[in-house]
């Protein structure tokens, strides 16, 4: 296996806030890898430096080989890295399908302003895709009238629309009722890797780590404090200590 | 039927409607070809206003396609050419402008478009020796497809084109609103960083919307400057910027009958207001737009369109 996003010595800091403070990550191809830490600690600071939200002080990203370092979003997403966010981005005046009709057409081309957007091969690949979210129920409703759980699933269908080969999701699971988590995260995790997507995501719900992690990484202040395989780290004391202990009474509970 | 068919039902009934009533009472036929070419102006504003931006200086356009039409028909005077310059100019002008304002938003782009078109104003009432100032310039007969018209035909040739691009930019909105790239016009509305981690520019996207309304406004001082027969620099002034945004807000952005409903309520209302109770036309005017803002926010159309709905229920 080869790295297809390696992170080399990547700082950002905000006032006195050290975000990043020297994060060296390799992404294996095909991996899943988990991020885990406490509030504050800079693991959304890194998917959004790695998908040109934000461009990092110091630092080199490398994707399949290209430097990506401080491009715009729409270079990065256009080379196959997509992502979810933490908190939801829908276009709430749309409806579910909408949403993701509009992926749809930003992968395959949004410049045609004569066919619809909900064109019978678009809306039926729409319909595919939410069925497996098991969204296909509220396929017609308007974004803004969506549960928070809901919301996530359909942000994450959309960074799946786009058919990318690197997907980041900032804590997928945070909003979704605790007793449809698992459920979810399974479908979520076939959906991934039937399309062999490599996949990066930051969660709080050790339980999901455990399961669907292949490496884990342990964000502290900016830094990597330990990174490896779920049954290794998480056994760590220092982890346990710092990590699982403030995280595990969270876990399940939606989280800020 | 589907809402599309009623919305083009409803269009060709309303330019029935315009003929007739152009066919009746001759003078309507001039205040009629006002409010078509208004309301193709106002449909570019609405194009605009799905994106959440309003542009306060689209009267730019406006003056630019009838000053089109004054320069250049002395030279060229056949109204099928007049109008394809201006359209050319006024395209060209949008993408350059375009590019521009496209980077702003709001506040900012509402703001930055005032002040362009308040330097092109001052540029018509200063720059005297082409422009001749606030006197205007009067625009010569003109021909159509190379033959001279008397007076009669040539307000039904003006009024008929008006009526042809109302209803062909109004077809074309309502398909281009349904494309993905109108309905990411919403999208920058609702939440324009997702486009661009989408890997869609929402620059652009906004930037086309904009060349069109630029498009459009240019056709429809074009279409002003063929039917008053006279450009001045007022045709830019922000009032008239502020009269498509009003007739917008009047009619309804929610669809594309909106802009032409706007328009044909607003001229009617202020003929028939100059001649009853002319000192009051601004009260009117300030009394509609707080009556539709606080009972009626899809404006005329919005009500025409939920009456349809529950009579489609029913
Ligand atoms: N755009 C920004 N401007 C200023 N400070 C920021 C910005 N983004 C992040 N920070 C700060 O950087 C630190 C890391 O934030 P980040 O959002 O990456 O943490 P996180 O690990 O994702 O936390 P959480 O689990 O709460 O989501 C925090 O102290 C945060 O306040
Ligand atoms: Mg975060």
């Amino acid at each position: 296996m080869r790295a297809l996003l390696e992170a080399r010595g990547l700082r950002l800091a905000f006032g006195g806030v050290k975000a990043a403070d020297g994060i060296d990550l390799d992404v294996m191809e095909h991996e899943f890898l988990a991020i885990i830490g406490p509030n504050g600690a800079g693991k959304t600071t890194f998917i959004n430096m790695t998908t040109g939200y934000l461009k990092p002080q110091g630092g080199t990203i490398t994707y399949s080989g290209a430097e990506i370092t401080g491009r715009r979003p729409r270079d990065i997403v256009r080379r196959g890295v997509a992502r979810s966010f933490q908190l939801p981005q829908l276009f709430s005046e749309h409806t579910v399908e909408e949403n993701a009709a509009l992926a749809i057409a930003s992968r395959e081309g949004i410049w045609s302003p004569f066919a619809p957007l909900l064109r019978p091969a678009w809306r039926q690949e729409a319909r595919e895709l939410l069925d497996r979210f098991g969204l296909l129920p509220v396929a017609g409703q308007r974004a803004d009238a969506l549960n928070e759980g809901t919301r996530k699933l359909a942000d994450i269908a959309m960074a799946v629309a786009l058919k990318p080969r690197l997907l980041l999701m900032d804590e997928p699971t945070s909003g979704v009722a605790a007793a449809e988590k698992m459920g979810i995260v399974e479908t979520l995790v076939r959906v991934l890797r039937d399309a062999r997507v490599t996949a990066v995501f930051v969660e709080h719900d050790m339980d999901v780590v455990e399961r669907f992690a292949d490496r884990v990484a342990v964000w502290s202040q900016g830094r990597i404090a330990a990174l490896g395989p779920p049954a290794q780290v998480l056994a760590d004391p220092a982890v346990q200590r710092d990590v699982i202990g403030i995280e595990r009474p969270a876990a399940g509970v939606a989280h800020a | 039927m589907t809402q599309p068919r009623i919305e083009l039902l409803l269009a060709l009934l309303g330019a029935a409607a315009m003929v007739l009533a152009a066919m009746a009472t001759p003078w309507l036929k001039f205040v009629l070809t006002l409010a078509l070419a208004k309301g193709i102006a106002v449909l570019g504003i609405m194009l605009l206003l799905r994106a959440g931006q309003v542009s306060f200086g689209h009267a730019l356009y406006v003056a630019l396609g009838a000053y089109t039409v004054a320069f250049l028909a002395p030279s060229m005077p056949d109204a099928a050419l007049l109008l394809v310059a201006a359209a050319l100019g006024t395209t060209v002008a949008g993408l350059l402008i375009g590019l521009f304002v496209s980077r702003y938003r709001e506040i900012f782009f509402g703001m930055l478009n005032l002040a362009l078109s308040m330097v092109f104003y001052s540029m018509l009432e200063k720059f005297y020796h082409y422009t001749r100032g606030t006197d205007g310039i009067r625009v010569p007969s003109l021909t159509v497809a190379g033959v001279p018209l008397d007076r009669v035909s040539y307000e039904w040739t003006i009024f008929g084109m008006a009526l042809v691009l109302a209803l062909g930019f109004g077809v074309f909105a309502r398909v281009y609103l349904a494309s993905p790239l109108g309905q990411a016009l919403s999208a920058i509305k609702t939440r324009e960083t997702r486009l661009d981690f989408m890997g869609v520019s929402s620059r652009n996207v906004l930037l086309s919307a904009y060349v069109l309304s630029a498009l459009m406004a240019g056709c429809a001082g074009a279409l002003i400057a063929m039917t008053s027969r006279h450009v001045t620099p007022l045709l830019a002034y922000w009032t008239a910027s502020g009269e498509l945004v009003f007739i917008a807000i009047l009619g309804g952005a929610g669809g594309v009958l909106g802009p032409f409903l706007g328009a044909a309520a607003y001229e009617l209302v202020r003929v028939y207001a100059a001649a009853t109770v002319a000192d009051m036309w601004q009260m009117i005017l300030g009394a509609v737009l707080l009556l539709v803002i606080l009972f009626a926010r899809g404006g005329i159309w919005g009500l025409l369109s939920s009456r349809l709905q529950r009579g489609r229920v029913a």
